[in-house]
């Protein structure tokens, strides 16, 4: 194919990825370095109160927005801050203030490293649990007969499909209050739950939901991998007097290998953005993570304001992150296409 | 699998079905339930028993239920609805509509389905069955509690059919265009062996890998101001992109872009290539060969890339809720409205039918693509 033809065809789409998805990246990292406010100015306030004989008054100086005269609107100013934003999102002070007096705990209550914690322990921990039961699904369904493999493959793949918000929210409503398994808890163990009154239960269903949800997508990739498991392998490893557990460890994990390698870089990717969760279980109090984080100050407060320049600040320090999350895979993948390529 | 050696023991049979039962009872039992839920009174909803929110007593109470009849009826009813749903509706389809217009066809034939279900299921059955359970006398008595009152009040009183109705124009907008554009480009992709294509598809990589939130803070300050930016271009019809559906349309096409065109890329690299320098041969330019001779062969990747769109249309909550303002906003996002009001425990058990709503048109979709979905997640995986 020639060049030109090639660019003509991928035009439209690299069009778009430019305008929304570079253009954007930019723009993040010019505001990270601005503020932009509406001009105050001072005015000179008098308020009478009705008092007996003459009118009680008082003038006072009040800093308002200054509004356009022909639009109606406010206007504002937008100066270069420099890293102003980003010391906003670290709060580096008091970091290096809990780390002088040793309280280490402290940092965790600065709501960037709070969600930094959360975020980057969430991926990782999730990671085998995902690989592990999803393994486990595969191997299962593979053992089963082949009529029941049509329906559990349409169950199994319900949780993965559902919207995400609306899947937390399903947890959310099984352990909410006296919700239908906190009353089968409190009976097995006697004693009065409550799931989202303190950080760590709420954390510990949000593994349950991203294990759930998660999944379903790593059994699907691995069913179809347990496919083209190579049979005389298999079966010169059975003559060879291996056992099912060893044909497994050195046969069909082997074989997977690359599968796996594929589901964590897209388990990173995409549990590194988690969000949904923290809306569903509405567990803002207790735990965040980094999108949350943007999202917080991206939505207006209650005055109508977004605090764009710290949300750039911390949408690009989230970026930062992913990038070296996937650093060491990529590397990987890329070796071993090189590899294979000669 | 015929070798002896690979029989297994009956431990590990039980073990292993076992395991598969648990996680199947895992993964449909928090969607099953919130379906329940969402037919309950509010007591019922949320009571702490199982069987109380099974039977639902507080709902027979106040005299909604369901008798023996109905459910009989009900079930008679929702069986062959299904069966026909998968043998005759497909015959008449291929009946009725030219082979060209398949596609519309399908949407037709589904749609109007659809809507003489819901007239029979809804309109015509439940008066015939009043009817028959009062002159039944004990048998009609209701012995499950059901309703269908807080459907009534999420879809009519709080008018979340507005909901409804932007999330499909969202939708439809963006399969229909993230298909046009990324056919076109998952075609030039793989058909070029150049270098550029190849670090073209690595940008592309890693721009899926942004989290959302990171793009939607560049969107921000250039959609709300847009109108005054814009006005130099365009002049006094310079739109304010905040809040409009197609500015969404486009951004979360732009989204899926990098998505969309690894898939299709890897369904088009099936296709063998001689098939296009046949039609070169016979004259045909890239456009032509592309239009005529590998669109209609690559329909099965298309539809399945298109799922995978619609997915991510339907599901999305981060962009839809900071870039859509109230009187626009779709399905996902709106049901956000219900946490914020969500006091008493009608408001929640509303907020279930509403999260139950948005669910079922997913669960129908499952039903029906699910080759086309284990299909598409497998595309990009095996053959790396």
């Amino acid at each position: 194919m020639k060049f030109k033809t090639f660019f003509w065809f991928v035009a439209p789409s690299v069009f778009m990825m430019l305008l929304f998805i570079a253009a954007p990246l930019v723009s993040v990292l010019i505001q990270s370095f601005q503020v932009t406010q509406p001009v105050m100015q001072q005015i000179e306030v008098e308020t009478c109160t009705p008092g007996f004989l003459t009118q009680t008054c008082t003038t006072e100086l009040k800093t308002v927005p200054t509004i356009d005269e022909e639009t109606g609107k406010t206007i504002t100013t937008t100066a270069w801050v420099g890293v102003q934003s980003y010391a906003n999102v670290l709060q580096m002070d008091k970091v290096w203030e809990a780390v002088g007096s040793g309280n280490f705990g402290d940092i965790l209550q600065i709501d960037f490293w709070k969600a930094l914690r959360f975020t980057l322990m969430f991926t990782l921990l999730t990671l085998p649990l995902v690989i592990g039961v999803g393994l486990g699904i595969a191997l299962a369904v593979n053992n089963a007969v082949q009529s029941i493999r049509g329906p559990v493959i349409f169950i199994s793949l319900l949780p993965f499909i559902i919207t995400p918000v609306i899947g937390a929210l399903a947890i959310y409503w099984l352990f909410v209050g006296d919700g239908i398994l906190t009353a089968v808890l409190e009976n097995i163990l006697n004693r009065d739950i409550a799931m989202f009154a303190q950080a760590w239960t709420v954390e510990l269903l949000m593994y349950v939901f991203r294990v759930w949800n998660n999944a379903p997508f790593a059994f699907v990739i691995f069913y179809a991998g347990l496919q083209t498991v190579n049979m005389d392998t298999l079966e010169s490893a059975i003559i060879d007097g291996a056992s099912r557990l060893e044909r497994l460890r050195y046969v069909i994990i082997p074989h997977l290998m690359p599968l796996i390698i594929f589901i964590a870089i897209i388990h990173l990717m995409d549990v590194y953005r988690t969000f949904e969760e923290i809306v569903g279980f509405r567990s803002q109090a207790h735990v965040i993570s980094l999108q949350w984080l943007t999202y917080d100050f991206l939505v207006p407060d209650d005055a109508g304001n977004r605090a764009i320049s710290r949300a750039s600040a911390s949408a690009m320090l989230t970026m930062i992150g992913i990038v070296i999350l996937l650093i060491l895979p990529l590397r990987r993948t890329w070796r071993d296409h090189k590899g294979s390529a000669h | 699998m015929s070798s002896k050696a690979m029989q297994q023991g009956i431990g590990l049979r039980i073990l292993s079905n076992g395991f598969l039962a648990f996680w199947c009872l895992l993964a449909a039992f928090p969607i099953l339930w919130i379906t329940v839920m969402s037919f309950k009174a509010p007591r019922d909803a949320f009571a702490p028993s199982a069987w109380d929110v099974i039977t639902g007593p507080d709902t027979r109470a106040a005299g909604n239920g369901l008798s023996v009849l109905d459910i009989i009826i009900g079930v008679t009813v929702l069986f062959f609805a299904i069966r026909w749903a998968f043998r005759l509706l497909p015959r008449l389809v291929r009946q009725m509509t030219p082979p060209a217009l398949i596609v519309l066809g399908w949407v037709v034939g589904a749609l109007v389905y659809a809507i003489g279900f819901i007239i029979v299921f809804f309109g015509i059955l439940p008066p015939v069955l009043g009817v028959m359970n009062g002159l039944l006398g004990p048998l009609g008595e209701p012995i499950i509690g059901m309703t269908t009152v807080h459907y009534y009040s999420v879809w009519v009183e709080n008018e979340f059919f507005r909901n409804f109705l932007n999330s499909l124009l969202v939708t439809a907008g963006v399969v229909t265009v993230s298909l046009t554009v990324g056919t076109l480009a998952g075609y030039g992709l793989a058909r070029s062996g150049s270098n550029l294509a190849f670090w073209l598809l690595i940008v592309a990589l890693i721009f899926r890998a942004l989290p959302h939130s990171v793009l939607v803070a560049g969107y921000l300050p250039w959609f709300i101001n847009s109108a005054e930016i814009l006005r130099p271009i365009f002049g006094e019809i310079s739109p304010t992109l905040y809040g409009q559906p197609w500015a969404i349309i486009a951004v979360l096409v732009a989204i899926n872009q990098p998505f969309t065109i690894w898939m299709l890329r890897s369904f088009f690299q099936n296709i063998p290539s001689e098939l296009d320098e046949a039609a070169r041969v016979d004259g045909c330019s890239h456009l032509q060969a592309f239009r005529r001779v590998i669109m209609p062969v690559m329909w099965p990747g298309v539809i399945t890339t298109g799922l995978f769109s619609f997915l991510l249309g339907y599901n999305d909550f981060l962009v839809t809720s900071l870039l859509l303002d109230a009187q626009n906003q779709t399905m996902v996002p709106a049901i956000a409205g219900y946490f914020n009001r969500e006091t008493t425990t009608t408001d929640q058990v509303e907020a279930v039918a509403a999260a139950v709503s948005i669910i079922a048109p997913l669960f129908l979709l499952v039903m029906v693509f699910q080759r086309q979905i284990v299909s598409g997640l497998t595309a990009g995986a095996v053959k790396g």
